[in-house]
């Protein structure tokens, strides 16, 4: 054991020694964080949209206003013809286009179905759709309100009462998109320190030259990856308490689970990635050649892995290709542990694809590190 | 008589259809300064290499301090000292912390390394450098550095390949007084080095050209056979049928 206590002070002593590292390990956490969780949001706020008015009547009015009302859009100009409307979409400075056709007061009122026509810019898919389900149950609303006045006034016939839907949403009542975010970010967080700073270290190792004097020694593989793994998961811990920390006294995100739990698989899963960055530094020898394959890896596990698109709207191939994809577990039992207070009970089967991953990695890593080349 | 230090026979590495080691047969004598001569890209690396237990060998046999380079080389590990060509200190380290963590990678115990590194920095006259980075010192500072380091476990063995390039003749003058010292020890040297100044100071030198030994004998016998009166022109004969040579 005592050529392993002089490799991890060895460690250390350079880690510490670096000024480059130092940022990495205590600013980057917090940055990330804070970022992400407010920048990377897909609520929408104030989407510019254009009126092509051809009714100019009460009813028109209230309904661009409660469009107005409701923050999410913001009326870029009013007397637009529909050439200059679709002019301003073609050019990017409004989102959606409102036409509300000559006749759109007196249907209404007659009890007659009175369509209006809303265009999308669509070149981002996502905001599009969400334009059109706000725009759709702000319009559903607004007609609510006008059936129950039409209704009160005309003294009309009742229609059969239609099924009324009245959601109610779990595990993150307010629909808050960073309750929702920040617990994969704590997984982005811990797998970029897990992937490439201990794999970048070995590789290092080779580009200075002295992995051929350790080579040479008689040293043990297993201490020598012990000397460069510990510090890192250590490092990789830390990281996690202080982003922890900043999403609960500083996002308030509801730690419904066991914080233990969480700390545990944490653990394992930074081994696994770990040895997914050892195994990258046994293929690769230039720093450059490692980092690129690292970040390679890293982008689709995380496009992939749930963060920012929900796995089940993936194709089915897609969907099979998350089964490999340990980010994909982590984020999930994350959120799991957090948000729904899961226990070992509800996600030991994922822990157990984990650790599976974990020593499948390091023994191909291990086998692969060889002191002597053939 | 006692086992060679380094025994090899027919000694062979391939890289595919490329043999950059050829059927090297010699024998390194306990105590003796081996200098291993050759021309850029003759295979005194590879050699090495395969010597120190960092490459296998195609074919042949090799043995180091009467241990098997193909079934012992732990052991061989154990009983050899190497500097390689790159440099093998850490730069972010200092002096001390250097000398401290190659002590503790070969397990000297820990009473005997704090004394181990006193007396280090006091034969190299490193002591008030002992807490500077090792990336701040001048390379011939760095050489004997990396030499005393090599030898701190006290092996009967050690391999220096190419110690003293880049660095003035009075610096490798005082780098071979080191290696000298060494070998009073009884410690046997295995040398590589492109100066043949350096050959002169050897008790035998051997010759590389394109993978083969072509030579080896003591510096005076092969300086007498050639009939010139120094190891440089012996090794311009030598090596001026290269094929592989790179200039």
């Amino acid at each position: 054991m005592k050529p392993l206590r002089f490799l991890l002070k060895k460690e250390f002593l350079q880690i510490f020694r670096n000024k480059g590292m130092l940022p990495i390990i205590f600013v980057m956490p917090v940055i990330q964080l804070l970022l992400l969780s407010f920048a990377a949001t897909y609520e929408l706020k104030q989407v510019r949209f254009g009126l092509v008015d051809f009714d100019q009547s009460y009813a028109s009015r209230k309904l661009v206003s409660k469009l107005q009302s409701t923050g999410y859009f913001k009326l870029e100009s009013e007397g637009f013809t529909m050439e200059q409307a679709l002019n301003h979409l073609d050019a990017g400075t409004i989102k959606m286009i409102l036409q509300i056709p000559p006749d759109f007061d007196k249907k209404l009122n007659t009890g007659e179905a009175s369509p209006v026509q809303i265009l999308i810019d669509a070149v981002d898919g996502s905001t599009a759709g969400l334009i059109q389900s706000y725009t759709a149950s702000i319009i559903a609303d607004f007609n609510r309100e006008r059936m129950s006045e039409v209704m009160i006034v005309s003294n009309a016939p009742r229609k059969a009462t239609a099924l009324k839907i009245i959601p109610v949403n779990w595990y993150n009542p307010d629909l808050d998109y960073i309750t929702y975010m920040v617990p994969g970010i704590l997984v982005v967080l811990v797998s970029m320190i897990g992937l490439f700073l201990s794999g970048m270290n070995v590789v290092r190792e080779y580009e200075i030259g002295t992995i051929e004097q350790l080579n040479v020694a008689p040293l043990q593989k297993s201490h020598f990856m012990i000397g460069k793994l510990l510090p890192f998961w250590l490092i990789g811990m830390f990281d996690l308490c202080i982003g922890l920390a900043l999403a609960r006294f500083g996002f308030h995100i509801p730690f419904l689970g066991s914080l233990f739990t969480i700390l545990v698989i944490a653990g394992i899963y930074l081994i696994v990635v770990q040895a997914l960055g050892l195994f990258i530094s046994t293929i690769t020898h230039t720093q450059q050649q490692a980092m690129f394959i690292a970040w390679f890896i890293m982008v689709v596990f995380i496009l992939m892995g749930g963060l920012f698109t929900p796995i089940e709207s993936m194709p089915k191939w897609a969907q099979d290709l998350t089964l490999v994809n340990p980010v994909a577990y982590f984020i999930e039992i994350m959120r799991m542990v957090l948000l729904k207070g899961a226990g070992w009970k509800e996600v030991y089967k994922m822990v157990l694809i984990l650790v599976t991953m974990g020593f499948g990695l390091m023994a191909l890593s291990i086998n692969r590190y060889k002191k002597t080349s053939a | 008589m006692t086992d060679p230090a380094i025994f090899t026979k027919d000694l062979t590495r391939t890289f595919g259809a490329f043999t950059a080691v050829e059927n090297i047969s010699f024998d390194v004598k306990k105590g003796e300064i081996f200098g291993f001569l050759g021309a850029n890209g003759a295979g005194k690396t590879t050699a090495m290499k395969m010597l120190t237990g960092l490459l296998a060998p195609s074919s042949g046999e090799a043995s180091v301090n009467g241990f098997d380079v193909y079934t012992e080389s732990e052991e061989i590990k154990k009983s050899i000292g190497y500097m390689s060509q790159k440099f093998s200190l850490y730069d972010d380290l200092t002096v001390s912390e250097n000398i401290e963590f190659y002590g503790g990678v070969y397990g000297l115990p820990t009473k005997a390394l704090k004394q181990k590194i006193e007396e280090i920095l006091y034969t190299i006259k490193l002591t008030e450098v002992k807490d500077a980075l090792v990336v701040s010192l001048p390379l011939g500072w760095k050489q004997k550095l990396a030499f005393s380091v090599s030898i701190l476990h006290n092996p009967s063995v050690v391999f220096l390949d190419e110690p003293t390039g880049g660095v003035d003749p009075v610096t490798r003058r005082q780098f071979w007084e080191r290696i000298y010292e060494a070998a009073d020890k009884g410690i046997t040297v295995f040398v590589t080095t492109h100066y043949m100044d350096e050959a002169e100071y050897c008790d035998r030198v051997s010759i590389m050209v394109d993978g083969k030994i072509e030579a080896l004998d003591s510096p005076e016998n092969l300086k007498r056979s050639f009939s010139t009166d120094s190891i440089e022109d012996v090794f311009i004969r030598l090596a001026r049928g290269a094929k592989r040579s790179d200039t």
